[in-house]
């Protein structure tokens, strides 16, 4: 790792002293003409919540699809759990613990929340086809367990009353809820959660915070999440990391990145 | 175990508490269910051997903690099997359960906890430690909060704040290595009696700091059993637990009618899954408030217009089947060949799957409570052969003071004195009960109880009522609001205006009576209903008060009224109160002219004082009024509405007693 992208020292606080569990080093990506992420470098430590903020445009949402390898970026390596690669691949990112939530809702719209959330089981699944079509000795066993897993889900979740509901019926914010569940089922090391309370009144943002908390209190998840409600990040994050038309401006605790001089201007625009 | 022997079991003097209660079902019952909970999908069974030895372990475990005789604890969560079993371990030891509102905000909960006194919390979950914690610097003697969910506890501090099963666990081992532990437990639970505190609830008044009623295990033993008795409840009853643990009514069926019984308790995976979970526990007793059965036919009404064609319309028939003899049949009245036979036929093909649909396939006797349900709602259930009864009760009264008797069901009473419940009716109208279910007084509050019980044990309700032609009482209003017309009949305000607002049309009423010669009305049209009627009847108009004072109005309300006195004219304590003359107001009433609180109550006195001039013209025999009244709009500009009122005259009927006469001769 170069020793200009290392993250400042922090002050004080209890932010997050862990290893590092994924380094982005570098990182520059364009479509066609447009260069949505210029050279960026950051890193997400074990244990930690971590926010990626920045206006509108700003190539939040394209820097968490180079994490989990859906994008590939030009320029630059990802680092993930010690291992350096050129660039991630969604499969490896899925089997080695990286799971996301997108920020327009991606699910199974005809299927009900136990069977959604039950799709975040499936690489935890070993016996085949034929044998949980037959649904007979092992992969019986195997199904209630893993129906046991996403139980607990479910009710960490709050969400026994939608258990057997469709979910295109719905509303925004318990379809949301059932994403994180969907990504918690992977039981992932790094979680990445895009705009997690978008669309959310007070009370569903409040419920979501606590079950970001929760997650990581409880199964030492390392998250990180792009949001636009500045409280919530503030209150959650233990560091935040700004971007801006493609750059990094700012990296450090919620208390330093809001007293940035760039910060503010990127989000209040200057006269250029 | 049949039902005899075990009401007789029951009768036993020396089961006077509710731990001895508990214990005697896991001798006798040891391997039925007592409590059920879904969790995780699953329904769990406790037994009633399971449940006391889970008892035993938590209150042994409690003591370890340092619990002694006398305290109290508060219980603070959803209907949980292992927050029943606090009560009981609680009270095995002699404490006091003082189970909280688990909505409260902290600051309410602070008041409820302190002046309890409460030195142990037994909660929940996390979101209630939170609040607990965060104000127990106000709390100085509580010492120890225990959480049933360990989820997002795990990094609290935990020197006073411990896992209800670390709790049970401290208990076992001390079963485990002390022989003399269990024999101790069952010391314990001798040393209590019937006159022990056996809870306290307190009651969330609408003005002031809520009351704590305190309630003894005889209040409760007694109660419990005097219901299970008039309902005839056997250990084969199934009740779901799904209402507040902090209301009297859970507190006496979930935990004292089903000890006392030995019924099981099942109690829904969360708030919001009930109606699922009631569909598969499927109770044979249930109780609900109105707006619970109101929901629910709001529920399937919809869910029916979108039904397919034939559907529609064998609903709509067989409903109509129902309308006309389910009732009758449910009572045990003659009913015609013909009809029985429909009625099955309706049975098999829309009730017993409307019945499944709601959860009740299995009910056996349903009650409600806390105020009126309309007629047409109550009737609509019992047609479809749920025997929905109404009972009339308070914290005061561990419940019952009166109840529907099966076959003697009414929807304007609340039914007669419930077993071992005197009833009286003061001058003012007050009703007035007395029965081993009184509280012994109200938690430190020496005045209030003075005002409410008097020496020799009668409470006051607070409610006027008086008992009608078949010996039922009925409630008309709150006690304070009843009045008396210059000739000394009862001024029921509120009954007669309800009475007129039950029509659509009608949007608000405000009666007047007070020291007068006879009722006179204030009315407030609905525009939305009044407004289509004159669409369809082609009236024209501009404005509400130009609607409000078209004749073909004023004629239509004046036949609401007069409909309403036909109905007084039935009942010999109203009768006098039937209304002779009334007007429709030019405005309606408004919450920004102070005429109606923002919860949209009327105010009785701002109003009379508005419009002194108008109440004056219905007394003084005009037929006409002016009427300009300042008005505030809603950007806080005023302004004056004026015009001429009509003041109409209703036909009034002779005191009929008919009733009862052609109920018998039919």
């Amino acid at each position: 790792m170069k020793a200009d992208v290392k993250p400042k020292p922090v002050v004080g606080g209890e932010v997050a002293t862990g290893d590092v569990l994924l380094a982005v080093d570098n990182v520059s990506l364009s479509f066609g003409g447009v260069r949505a992420i210029r050279g960026v470098s950051f890193d997400i430590r074990k244990g930690e919540i971590r926010a990626i903020i920045g206006p509108n445009g700003a190539g939040k949402t394209s820097m968490l699809n180079v994490i989990n390898g859906f994008y590939h970026p030009q320029e630059g390596t990802i680092t993930y759990k010690g291992v350096r690669r050129r660039d991630m691949r969604p499969y490896i990112a899925a089997s080695q613990g990286i799971a996301r939530t997108f920020q327009n809702v991606a699910l199974f719209k005809g299927m009900t929340t136990l069977d959604n959330i039950m799709t975040g089981r499936t690489l935890k699944m070993r016996r085949g086809l034929l044998a949980h079509a037959l649904h007979y000795g092992p992969a019986r066993w195997e199904e209630t367990r893993h129906r046991e897993a996403v139980e607990q889900i479910i009710d960490f979740l709050e969400i026994a009353h939608i258990r057997r509901t469709p979910v295109g019926r719905l509303p925004y914010g318990l379809q949301k809820r059932v994403e994180l569940g969907r990504a918690l089922a992977m039981e992932p090391e790094l979680l990445l959660l895009d705009e997690p309370m978008a669309g959310m009144n007070l009370e569903e943002k409040q419920d979501m915070c606590r079950f970001i908390l929760t997650t990581k209190d409880t199964f030492n998840t390392t998250i990180a999440l792009i949001e636009h409600d500045m409280g919530v990040v503030m209150d959650l994050s233990d560091r935040v990391v700004v971007l801006d038309y493609g750059r990094k401006i700012a990296d450090g605790t919620p208390a330093e990145v809001q007293g940035n001089q760039d910060v503010i201007d990127a989000y209040l625009g200057v006269a250029r | 175990m049949n039902a005899r022997q075990l009401a007789s079991a029951a009768a036993d003097a020396s089961l006077d508490t509710m731990p001895k209660l508990l214990l005697r079902n896991a001798a006798e019952h040891g391997l039925r269910p007592a409590m059920r909970h879904k969790d995780l999908g699953i329904w769990q069974t406790w037994t009633w051997a399971e449940l006391r030895d889970t008892v035993r372990a938590f209150a042994v475990g409690l003591r370890k903690l340092g619990f002694e005789r006398g305290h109290a604890v508060a219980v603070i969560g959803d209907n949980r099997p292992r927050l029943y079993a606090t009560f009981a371990a609680v009270q095995s030891l002699g404490g006091v359960a003082v189970p909280v509102y688990q909505d409260s905000v902290a600051d309410e909960m602070a008041y409820v906890l302190d002046h309890a006194e409460v030195t142990f919390a037994v909660v929940q979950n996390q979101e209630q430690v939170d609040k607990v914690i965060s104000v127990s610097d106000r709390l100085p003697r509580l010492r120890t909060v225990v959480y049933e969910e360990e989820r997002g506890l795990a990094a609290y501090d935990h020197s006073h704040l411990y896992s209800m099963a670390h709790v049970e666990e401290l208990g076992r081992q001390e079963l485990r290595e002390n022989a003399g532990a269990a024999g101790w437990w069952l010391d314990e639970i001798a040393r209590g009696k019937g006159s022990d505190v056996s809870v306290m609830l307190y009651t969330s008044g609408t003005t002031g700091r809520p009351k704590g009623v305190v309630l003894t295990h005889e209040n409760i033993v007694v109660s419990a059993q005097n219901g299970n008795r008039f309902d005839a409840f056997t250990p084969d009853d199934t009740l779901l637990a799904y209402l507040p643990m902090a209301w009297v009514g859970d507190y006496i069926f979930s935990y004292g009618q089903a000890t006392a019984g030995a019924m099981c308790v099942a109690c829904p995976e969360s708030p919001e899954t009930i109606l699922e979970d009631r569909r598969e526990i499927a109770p044979t007793y249930f109780f609900a408030p109105p707006r619970v059965f109101e929901n629910l036919l709001t529920q399937i009404m919809v869910r029916m217009e979108d039904a397919g064609r034939l559907k529609k319309r064998m609903f709509d028939y067989f409903l109509k089947v129902a309308r006309r003899s389910g009732e009758r049949i449910l009572d045990g009245r003659p009913v015609g060949v013909k009809d029985r036979l429909l009625y099955a036929l309706g049975d098999v093909l829309v009730y017993a799957p409307l019945r499944n649909r709601m959860g009740f396939s299995r009910i056996r006797v349903a009650y409600t409570a806390g105020e009126a349900i309309g007629p047409e709602l109550f009737r609509f259930y019992r047609s479809l052969g749920i025997n929905l009864k109404q009972l009339y009760g308070q914290t005061e009264a561990s419940v019952y003071i009166t109840l529907q008797p099966d076959g003697e069901v009414y929807a304007d009473t609340v039914g007669k004195a419930g077993p071992d419940v005197e009833i009286t009716i003061a001058d003012t109208g007050e009703v007035l009960y007395r029965s081993p279910g009184v509280f012994r007084e109200y938690y430190k509050n020496e005045q209030a109880t003075r005002e409410t019980k008097t020496p020799d044990g009668w409470v006051h309700t607070g409610d006027a009522g008086f008992f009608d032609q078949h010996g039922h009482l009925r409630i008309i209003d709150r006690a304070k609001d009843v009045g008396r017309l210059n000739d000394g009949a009862l001024f029921a305000p509120k009954y007669l205006e309800n009475k007129l607002k039950f029509y659509p049309e009608v949007r608000e009423a405000v009666a007047f009576g007070q020291g007068r010669d006879y009722v006179t009305m204030f009315v407030n049209i609905d525009q939305t209903s009044v407004g289509s009627w004159a669409e369809r009847n082609n009236v024209a108009y501009a404005s509400y008060q130009e609607l409000a004072a078209h004749p073909k109005v004023c004629e239509m309300v004046a036949k609401r009224l007069e409909a309403v006195n036909r109905s007084l004219a039935e009942e010999p304590q109203m009768a006098a109160s039937q209304i002779r003359r009334f007007l429709i107001l030019h405005k309606e009433l408004d919450a920004d002219d102070g005429e109606m609180t923002r919860t949209q109550k009327v105010r009785r006195s701002t109003v009379a004082e508005r419009y002194a001039p108008l109440i004056a013209a219905l007394y003084d025999g005009s037929t006409q009024v002016h009427a300009a009244t300042e008005v505030t709009f809603e950007d806080g500009r005023k302004g004056v509405v004026e015009g001429d009122l009509r003041i109409v005259d209703v036909a009034t009927y002779p005191v009929r007693a008919a009733e009862p006469l052609r109920e018998a001769a039919e």
